[in-house]
């Protein structure tokens, strides 16, 4: 049976670019970036090549870079690193709709580090209102944190307008930007942010190697002591050839976005028009407009979307319920509680999120696969076996 | 092609049952039922649950090249069979969770959801029980071949519309031996697990949770002969079952049993063996598996309690209530299950009522 696989938020496809300059490290450079001797030149020539690639993406400088094992590791740097500076402030402000690996970072270190949390809420399409950060930010404010899209529901945060009350502040501004590098044009040099995580594998890169763009100037210890790579801020031997990843699939996103993103944004539209017209009383989770050009996202009143997954990979179909884990335990989604979304409609979350590899036709079998599987999960709460 | 769910437990038994089927060239989805709420404490991830049991399943439908899912039971399982199970022994009863459990959350919700929800055809399970068609186009269902595994007292309520669509590949194994010599071949790590006997969600002392949650039932109270004689005190009705042997009497060598348990009074009635005189039990909850019973009164071989001897008895059916009269006394606790037999072959079955006294 061919597959469709439409939970490009959760991960992408290796692109065989990057799969072969990986492989082509693996295999021809074997030197520790640290050595001064000509194979760790070889190999810090290859993790600089990959920095300047990810600097470039952003309009940073290379050596604004920090590697990371992901995007957890990067939010976990940024929010640890920041707060553990001391300079008399203890307040972090994040949003009810971060990721886990902000919002339970958060919680961590509310619970054994001291610092005051305050979780600021967001309206019903997701969106963080500036005002309700402006007026969060008091004298002890250390950082704020605001993802720039979320990954359940896809709506895009005005990060621009929140980095920039943070700035007049001086307040240091992180954003999660996992779901956007690659997806949307970010330029640090216009966009007031001083932290941002990226995260390879969502850009067609491999999985557990990201980075952290840090500011120069921005005021941020380490979490781990060792050897003292990447100027301290994230000690131990490079993943070489994952970075080396990183860079080609950085630099793939960035000649591809001018018409990848609105290529996406058309079959995303396909996907929701599509679902609403076939599928009655499905409510479009997310901003209608304000959102990530792969992503369509709904609650669909009658199902649960453990059933939804389940009865979809079935028939063919790769697209999941708010976030990609599969617990066989049923609690409705936090981002979705956070718009207001009562607890029963949020139980049946569909989320479709598509990506390079995705057609019109894939689109079009997916919707007829979803409006007969909805059908049959209604009509199962009604029959007996 | 006809696609059958496989309900895997993480045990060798649900595990063979599937690669069985899978060998047979079925098109076979295992699932796993989460059946109580993940480990809550903070260092346990949230979600992707990594519940051993799960793990197991997950890994055995891994090497069986097999698709997998956890699916989530664990409120019809807290409500039909953890809440019921406390109840029962906090009013005098002894439930068999297996029982509900099989009736309410394997035979109801989750076959439910395979042919409703999933599309699917069957559903099998790894029960040592066999189910065959009929030359009359029925479903029957028998004892397992390998009799000392049998587990046909559990699954007496299913009828014709469960058992058309449920398969019991392991029933027609030989014995314990040939299920760990497939699970082996298969290269299956379950192959040699070792068997669970405890209550699956109360393990080591169920009494424990009956403690815990039905507190009430933890009174102390008296312990009387038949003719009212009070001969000692019980901890509480909750920590006993009808037909156990008691400590008291010991001073005069008589063996006791509790032969009936007074909620109201909180007494819990002793008397001897030979005290034990009824042979006529109230049923409830009556069902068969072909639909309907032989006759509105037959005799049968009724099994009284889990891996229970077979007694001879007539069983007089009205409705969805029966009249079950043994041939010799015998001494049966409320909340089991009576379940009648024709040689190997199930009937149908109830469940023991309180009895007047």
């Amino acid at each position: 049976m061919d597959r469709v696989y439409l939970d490009h938020a959760a991960t992408t496809p290796v692109d065989p670019e990057v799969a072969e300059a990986m492989t082509r490290v693996l295999r021809e450079t074997h030197g520790n970036p640290s050595s001064i001797y000509a194979e760790g030149r070889a190999a810090r020539a290859a993790v600089d090549r990959a920095r300047d690639e990810v600097a470039a993406a952003i309009n940073a400088d290379p050596s604004e870079i920090v590697f990371t094992s992901g995007g957890t590791e990067a939010d976990n740097l940024a929010l640890r690193g920041v707060l553990k500076v001391k300079d008399g402030r203890d307040g972090l402000i994040t949003t009810a709709i971060e990721h886990h690996a902000v919002i339970d970072t958060a919680r961590d270190l509310e619970l054994h580090a001291h610092v005051r949390v305050d979780v600021v809420g967001v309206d019903r399409y997701g969106v963080v209102h500036p005002d309700a950060i402006r007026d969060a930010i008091d004298d002890r404010t250390s950082l704020v944190s605001v993802m720039h899209a979320n990954n359940e529901i896809g709506t895009i945060e005005p990060i621009a307008e929140i980095g920039a009350l943070c700035r007049d502040r001086g307040v240091t501004f992180h954003s999660d930007a996992v779901q956007t590098v690659g997806a949307l044009d970010i330029d640090v040099r216009e966009t007031p942010v001083d932290l941002l995580s990226i995260n390879a594998h969502k850009f067609y890169g491999p999985k557990g190697v990201g980075a952290l763009y840090v500011r120069r100037g921005t005021r941020i210890a380490t979490m781990q002591t060792g050897g003292g790579q990447e100027k301290g801020r994230r000690t131990g031997t490079e993943n070489v050839a994952g970075i080396v990843g990183l860079g080609v699939a950085m630099r793939i996103a960035r000649e591809r976005r001018a018409t990848e993103s609105p290529r996406q944004s058309i079959l995303r539209d396909r996907v929701i028009a599509g679902v609403e017209a076939r599928v009655p009383d499905t409510v479009l989770t997310g901003h209608r407009t304000e959102r990530l050009p792969n992503n369509a996202s709904f609650c669909i009143p009658g199902t649960d979307g453990e059933s939804l997954i389940v009865a979809l990979d079935l028939e063919g179909f790769a697209v999941s319920s708010g976030s990609a884990c599969t617990s066989g335990e049923t609690e409705p989604s936090q981002v979705l509680l956070a718009l207001g979304l009562d607890r029963e409609l949020a139980k049946g979350s569909l989320r479709v999120t598509v990506g390079r590899s995705t057609t019109e036709a894939q689109v079009d079998r997916f919707i007829d696969a979803l409006a007969r599987v909805v059908a049959r999960l209604r009509d199962s709460a009604a029959v007996a076996v | 092609m006809s696609r059958v769910f496989v309900a895997m437990s993480g045990g060798v038994d649900s595990s063979v049952a599937a690669a069985i089927l899978a060998d047979r060239g079925e098109d076979v989805v295992g699932v796993w039922m989460r059946l109580v709420p993940s480990g809550g404490h903070a260092d346990a991830p949230r979600c992707c649950g990594t519940d051993e049991a799960g793990e197991d399943a997950r890994r055995a439908a891994a090497v069986l090249g097999i698709p997998f899912y956890a699916l989530d039971y664990a409120d019809v399982f807290g409500q039909r069979v953890v809440d019921h199970f406390v109840d029962a022994y906090a009013s005098g009863e002894t439930p068999n969770p297996c029982v509900s459990c099989n009736q309410h959350v394997k035979f109801d919700a989750l076959l439910h959801d395979v042919v409703r929800k999933f599309g699917g055809d069957r559903l099998a399970t790894g029960h040592y029980v066999r189910a065959t068609t009929g030359s009359d186009g029925r479903r029957h269902l028998l004892r397992a071949r390998d009799a000392s595994k049998d587990q046909s007292y559990a699954l007496y309520m299913l009828g014709q519309r469960e058992l058309t669509r449920l398969e019991f590949p392991i029933g027609e194994l030989r014995d314990k031996a040939e299920t760990r010599a497939i699970a082996a071949r298969f290269a299956l790590a379950t192959a040699t697990k070792a068997e669970s006997m405890d209550i699956c969600f109360a393990p080591g002392d169920y009494r424990e949770l009956v403690r815990e949650r039905a507190p009430g039932a933890f009174v102390p109270g008296p312990v009387e002969r038949t003719d009212g004689t009070v001969v000692g005190t019980h901890a509480g009705i909750g920590a006993l079952t009808v037909g156990q042997r008691t400590g008291v009497g010991v001073a005069t060598g008589e063996r006791l049993y509790v032969l009936h348990l007074d909620t109201d009074r909180r007494a819990a009635v002793v008397g001897t063996r030979a005290e034990i005189a009824r042979t006529t039990y109230q049923l409830s909850d009556v069902r068969f598996v072909s639909g309907d019973p032989p006759s509105s009164r037959f005799a049968t071989n009724v099994v009284l309690r889990y891996r229970g001897i077979a007694l001879a008895a007539h069983v007089d059916v009205d409705r969805d209530h029966a009249t079950l009269e043994l041939d010799a006394p015998a001494l049966v606790a409320p909340g089991q299950a009576a379940v009648f037999y024709d040689g190997d072959e199930v009937i149908g079955g109830g469940v023991v009522m309180r009895q007047a006294v």
